[in-house]
């Protein structure tokens, strides 16, 4: 379904050039879900933004059911990959009612029908008719999350980008987005590639996780092997022992890895 | 835990007059800290963070703080004038604050920043401040000290600043610690190493440290005690190393709605309040 090969993006030029994507390779199949996982700087997010073009200069090829990406997406692509941001407060036109977010891609696309599609769109989410002409500052963060996954959906896309979804949430709020992000996914057989720094919530989400650090995948593994605590590289280990608690004997240890 | 206790609050009250009517955030907190590290956990909304304003009297203007007893080595904090306030912050009670891009004064070399408030609270010579600031630099292990010291806030990471700014806090040598949410800005990696820098500090100097934060893991695996807050009241305060063990339904929700590596579920079980929980025993 998406097969990016020797993905690399750059910003700035000259001696100030910053190598954010180094050499990223990966594919995902039809109907799964890949994460990929990292600390700040590591280059998730930057792999995301070049497959929705936000960033549309990168090198080497990023597939999507066959077919090469170009820098310009067209409008087709758009329908059939859409993305979800972390930030729910940013995502969302402050001025737009709930019916006007998701009314405009149905404009934009001119798919008919927009009524019956905005009210199935919001009960797809667990959220009532009576969100449908409020303002985004008027609903919680997790119910603007839902709005914003309602939005992605609402052109029947194949793919979900997933952008960390759930890091500006509270864990019970976390929990409840986790959840309709795995029904739907069920329910429509959708593919999804995530970003986020958390393991355990990519774990729970994904069935195979690249891990990236300084712009390189340090190595592609299975939820289960990263939750049997057996990866093959030290890097990936130290994440892992960071992400379970605190472990002063541990920190000790801690090397940064280049 | 010590038997020395350096702060006691009992039923702490923030109350915030909004357009809307008033805004109880705090309803009657009371706990006790000694030299140990008290976690305070909860979501957003809980009050949390207006219960470590309100001991250094920063809660916002339209905020009303009332106790029947806040008292920190003996000074009544309740009554006391904003002179003694002004002593006593920064010196004796300090606060680190989440985010360092907001905290650190953008146009001050960050070295300086740390020297300054070393100099304020002790009156020491700048020469003197400016050796003792470069210690603490190496103390935070920031390396090449002599090379960050005069780097301005925007030129270094998220890590380091928060480095700096908890050199900065504890230059002083406070008693007692607030620390509000210090390392959600930062990766996972780097959390476990400032943490490991505030353990030291408790440890090495007896100071007492209270820990804000959202997450229950971090600080059930870090902190002595915790506290767990919804809602403006204290729901249950336990031994961390039995969080598992909780009892009260809030926070034995808030456990399982976590995703776990450890313990994988299909479907997350998700958090039903109870308003039961936000009524007062009176």
């Amino acid at each position: 379904m998406i097969e990016v090969e020797n993905l690399t993006v750059e910003f700035g030029r000259g001696a100030a050039t910053v190598r954010a994507v180094r050499g990223v390779s990966f594919t995902v199949a039809q109907g799964e879900s890949y994460g990929l996982v990292g600390e700040s700087g590591s280059g998730k997010s930057t792999v995301l933004r070049a497959i929705a073009r936000i960033n549309p200069e990168f090198g080497g090829a990023i597939r999507v059911h066959g077919t090469p990406l170009t820098s310009k997406r067209s409008r087709d692509e758009a329908r059939r990959m859409q993305m979800v941001f972390q930030d729910p407060y940013g995502a969302l036109h402050p001025r737009h009612t709930v019916d006007a977010i998701l009314r405009e891609p149905l404009e934009i696309h001119r798919v008919g029908d927009k009524d019956r599609r905005i009210k199935a769109a919001l009960s797809d989410v667990g959220l009532g008719p009576e969100f449908r002409f409020r303002y985004p500052h008027q609903i919680s963060g997790g119910q603007r999350q839902r709005i914003a996954v309602a939005r992605a959906l609402i052109l029947e896309p194949e793919i979900l980008l997933l952008d960390e979804p759930t890091s500006a949430l509270d864990v019970s709020v976390q929990a409840e987005v986790l959840n309709l992000l795995k029904r739907l996914q069920r329910e429509r057989g959708l593919t999804y590639l995530m970003v986020s720094h958390n393991l355990a919530v990519v774990a729970h989400i994904c069935e195979r996780v690249a891990v990236m650090n300084r712009g390189r995948v340090v190595e592609e593994l299975t939820a289960s092997t990263l939750r049997g605590g057996e990866p093959a590289e030290a890097y990936t280990r130290q994440l892992v022992s960071a992400t379970e608690g605190y472990d002063r004997e541990a920190v000790r240890g801690y090397v940064t890895y280049e | 835990m010590s038997e020395a206790k350096l702060l006691e609050v009992e039923d702490l009250r923030v109350t915030f007059r909004t357009p809307h009517g008033p805004v109880e955030a705090v309803r009657g907190v009371s706990f006790a800290l000694g030299r140990e590290r008290l976690g305070i956990v909860g979501e957003s909304g809980s009050g949390k963070s207006q219960t470590g304003r309100a001991l250094l009297r920063l809660s916002a203007r339209n905020g009303r703080v009332s106790a029947k007893k806040m008292v920190f080595d003996g000074i009544d904090l309740t009554n006391a004038s904003e002179r003694t306030m002004r002593r006593i912050r920064g010196a004796r009670i300090s606060m680190i604050m989440q985010d360092p891009r907001y905290s650190l004064n953008p146009v001050v070399k960050v070295g300086d920043q740390i020297a300054e408030a070393y100099r304020i609270h002790t009156g020491a010579s700048a020469r003197k401040a400016r050796d003792r600031a470069m210690e603490m630099l190496e103390t935070v292990r920031i390396r090449e000290a002599g090379k960050v010291y005069d780097l301005y806030p925007h030129q270094v990471s998220g890590g380091m600043g928060q480095r700096v700014m908890i050199a900065m806090m504890l230059i002083p040598e406070p008693d007692v610690l607030i620390a509000d949410e210090p390392t959600s800005a930062l990766d996972v990696t780097v959390q476990m190493q400032v943490l490991a820098l505030l353990d030291d500090m408790v440890r090495e100097r007896g100071m007492g440290l209270v820990l804000i934060s959202h997450d229950l893991n971090l600080v059930a695996s870090f902190c002595d005690r915790v506290m767990v807050m919804y809602g403006g009241r204290v729901m249950e305060v336990l031994e961390a190393g039995r969080l598992h063990e909780a009892q009260h339904p809030y926070t034995r929700g808030l456990l399982n709605c976590l995703p776990s590596l450890e313990h994988p579920q299909d479907m997350l079980p998700v958090l039903t309040r109870d308003a039961g929980w936000l009524e007062e025993a009176r």
